[in-house]
């Protein structure tokens, strides 16, 4: 066969603006635009929560200017209590799909999982391509929902039928709006089923001359798992979403049961069924929120051997780990649903895996302290946020012990405590793992170096502001104070108010040291300290290649890898370490009994 | 240096020499430093990619119509406005077309590898074989279509029940997917044509067409139990 007539061989290099930085082909610019769209939307998503906390916490307080942002959500610049929850359902859907999936995996994945590979570049660049635009448009029909009709629905992220499927009798938002989520939703799963598909190829097929599986980095690892999860997961959230998007504009009745009376109307809908959306969406929901967090765990497991100069106490376990927890994670999405009337068999059902599932979290924790313990650990920042990161996931995943029993869950779930268990254990540990990768790889990624003194400044205040707003949010939970309420001036909740006041000003203090963060980023971009091609000294594959790195990667050949990606701690020719790509020969080898 | 947490050194020497060989895992034995030309290269045996993607994109797309047809089973069970109608019999027809495109696919698949091997192994072009293919698929597509007008000549709209609703729905998507097949096959006969077809491009489009041939069946075998 003819196999390689007109075949091109090597990256083609792009010649215009827009083939360069807009349209662009390579890995590395589409996980920076990845970046640079989960910047936009986390600082949409902050602001979202900040006016949620100052409502929550001083109800009657006018915030100026709020009424340009929807007249009739916020009259007298006070917010509606409809408008409250609009707000809520797009901070969640915001802050979960294009920021904690879109930064850790997304973003840092694109970029990285290539070049720590030692490929050129990911093998199908146009899906690549069209994966970011496609989350792109995805982003501007939820953030177009603000701007039309009666605004963003209210729904919550979840969007539980019927509420979800009835049309816009069930408040503002819940036509147009609800529409519009779940064609942005619908456009973010088809993105992600692009980046997956790259993301798997890259893995399997375009390793380098000596990368076999176990040399890999544990961020590729991670990526990979994800990837795995990703494909299963968003590939059946899209489904659901155009059958729910069928319900709305074709008057379908997949989730609206018949006889149903909302507002004084009868439905026109028949026969319907509520708990298939939900099992539908949670099939997916629970593997997602293990999307948002095992990137996070390759990013610590990754930056912890440089910060302490060794290995972790095992390269192997936290790969089974990882793996299990991805497994087990489409086995556990009924426990989102112990309160939804399934059978109580079901929930036993449900449970079981659910308290399994926490022995390889805990297993991956362990590794993490164990190989903390006893070393002399140079404090960077991407290190502090690492360790951050441990002690985040460790407060949130305790409180999931309790959470994982029906009996309990029952009490608990519709509190704050669920909010404080989620927002440590997903929200604020993969956003940890984000802060750590930024401040890891910023430097390969831009050429420059960040500054340290205020990335530390960053680390100290986030973590006591997170601390401090998370913290009370499980005591709110044990006081029996319900969740999705837009104000707490009855009778019961009345005591806990200047708990509410509190975590409102500890969430303002919070985001306002994010602009330290966003400073430092913007600032080092253009003004920073030009960076050495391995400034952490580290063993990888990304460190081995110039910085930032060129079109193809590695500038003409491609690397050969000769040991483990963790060398640390051993007498090498540059150092305490040998790199993955250095023949020379490692007379103490690590390795796992 | 920290060297003493680690292990004592490794004598490599005293391995069994045929462990060395065995380069089951995709890169060999795990550790030892590799000789020049002892290095295990993933890419010398890997699949190429399209291969892999293929399979991955067929998982992908299990798992749209398994989600489908959980949500079938479940609207379906205890519903009470469930209404049962004949499947329209174009649809057998169509089958039939579906399966015989695959059948068309295979033979050009064949002739391919010949044709390409040069003008000496005096083989015709087998593009034909893929045009037949092609207008194969689009029949099918035709008939899904007149189905379609079929049933809601019968007054079965999308909307009318949920039966309905499901069949549209199922054949919606697998239409859809099935043009993604169609744009495969367009793409492959242009580089056929152009003298520049890999023949990874053709296996990975022909699995993709073999895969919504099962589909197909799949669905016409849920659709004829359920509906």
């Amino acid at each position: 066969m003819h196999d390689t007539a007109h075949v091109q061989v090597g990256p083609h290099v792009p010649k215009t603006f827009i083939g360069k930085y807009i349209f662009s082909l390579d890995h590395k610019v589409i996980g920076r635009q990845y970046y640079d769209l989960a910047l936009v939307a986390v600082l949409v998503g902050m602001f979202l929560s900040w006016l949620m906390r100052i409502h929550l916490g001083f109800p009657s307080f006018a915030i100026p200017g709020l009424h340009l942002l929807s007249q009739n959500g916020a009259p007298g610049n006070v917010m509606t209590p409809e408008y409250y929850l609009q707000l809520m359902t797009m901070h969640g859907t915001i802050m979960v799909f294009f920021v904690l999936t879109t930064a850790p995996f997304a973003a840092f994945g694109n970029f990285f999982l290539p070049i720590q590979v030692g490929a050129e570049d990911m093998p199908f660049p146009h899906f690549n391509m069209m994966s970011f635009w496609v989350t792109f448009t995805g982003f501007l029909f939820l953030v177009a929902s603000f701007f039309v009709g009666d605004g963003p629905t209210l729904g919550g992220w979840t969007q539980y039928a019927p509420l979800s499927a009835a049309g816009s009798v069930t408040g503002p938002g819940q036509g147009l709006g609800v529409v519009l989520w779940a064609t942005s939703i619908a456009f973010f799963c088809i993105g992600q089923l692009l980046g997956s598909l790259n993301f798997i190829t890259t893995t399997l097929d375009m390793r380098t001359k000596g990368m076999s599986l176990w040399r890999m980095p544990l961020t590729v690892w991670a990526w990979f798992i994800t990837s795995v999860m990703g494909l299963t997961a968003f590939a059946v959230l899209m489904p659901a979403c155009i059958l729910l998007i069928l319900d709305h504009v074709a008057g379908t009745s997949f989730f609206v049961a018949s006889n149903l009376v909302i507002n004084d109307q009868l439905q026109p809908h028949s026969g319907g069924s509520t708990l298939l959306w939900q099992h539908l969406f949670w099939f997916f929901g629970h593997p997602e929120v293990y999307i948002a967090i095992v990137p996070a765990m390759g990013i610590v497991s990754h930056i912890l051997p440089t910060a302490i100069r060794r290995p972790l106490l095992s390269h192997r376990v936290l790969v089974y780990s990882m793996s299990a927890l991805a497994a087990l994670s489409y086995m556990v999405y009924g426990h989102h649903m112990f309160v939804s009337g399934m059978n109580p068999i079901s929930s036993i059902a449900f449970s079981f895996p659910t308290l399994i599932i926490t022995i390889p979290a805990t297993i991956v924790v362990l590794v993490w302290l164990g190989s903390l313990y006893g070393s002399r650990i140079r404090l960077t920042t991407p290190c502090l946020f690492a360790i951050g990161m441990i002690s985040t996931f460790i407060t949130g995943g305790v409180s999931g012990f309790f959470l994982a029993q029906p009996s309990l869950d029952i009490m608990l779930h519709a509190t704050y405590f669920v909010v404080g268990h989620f927002h440590f254990v997903m929200a604020v540990s993969a956003l940890f793992g984000i802060f750590a990768g930024t401040y890891f790889w910023f430097p390969k990624m831009y050429g420059r170096m960040m500054n340290e003194t205020l990335g530390k400044i960053h680390f100290w205040l986030t973590f006591v502001g997170v601390y401090c707003i998370f913290m009370p949010f499980h005591y709110l939970g044990l006081a029996a104070n319900v969740r999705r309420y837009q104000a707490f001036v009855d009778d019961y909740t009345q005591p806990l108010l200047p708990v509410h006041k509190f975590i409102t000003v500890a969430a303002l203090c919070t985001g306002a040291v994010q602009f330290i963060f966003l400073y430092n980023l913007i600032h080092s971009r253009f003004w920073g300290k030009p960076a050495p091609d391995n400034p952490w000294e580290g063993t990888s594959l990304e460190w081995s290649t110039a910085t930032p790195p060129p079109l193809d990667n590695f500038g003409g050949t491609l690397p050969v890898v000769y040991h483990d990606p963790y060398q640390y701690g051993i007498e090498g020719s540059t150092g305490d370490y040998v790199m993955q790509t250095s023949p020379e020969k490692i007379q103490t080898q690590h390795d796992e009994a | 240096m920290a060297t003493t947490v680690h292990e004592p050194p490794r004598n490599i020497e005293n391995l069994d020499p045929s462990r060395l060989k065995n380069t089951g895992n995709g890169g060999g034995w795990r550790n030892l430093v590799p000789e020049a030309d002892n290095l295990h290269s993933v890419q010398a045996y890997a699949p190429p990619p399209s291969s892999t993607a293929i399979w991955v994109v067929v998982a992908a797309i299990s798992m749209t119509f398994a989600a489908l047809t959980s949500a079938l089973i479940v609207r379906r069970g205890g519903a009470v406005d469930w209404r049962h109608f004949t499947l329209p019999s174009i649809l057998y027809v169509n089958t039939l077309v579906l399966l015989l495109s695959s059948v068309t696919l295979e033979i050009a698949r064949r002739r391919v590898a010949a044709f390409m091997r040069g003008p000496k192994s005096g083989q015709e072009n087998p593009a034909r074989w893929l045009n037949a293919t092609l207008a194969l698929g689009l029949f099918f597509l035709a008939g899904q279509y007149l189905a379609w007008r079929q049933l809601s000549a019968q007054g079965l709209y999308l909307a009318t029940n949920p039966s309905s609703s499901f069949f549209y729905v199922f054949t919606a998507a697998h239409g859809l997917h099935l043009l993604g097949g169609l744009a495969g096959l367009m793409r492959v006969i242009h580089k056929l044509n152009r003298r520049t077809l890999r023949r990874t491009t053709l296996d990975a489009t022909a699995r993709y067409w073999h895969f919504m041939d099962i589909l197909w069946v799949y669905l016409l075998l849920l659709l004829w139990m359920k509906l």
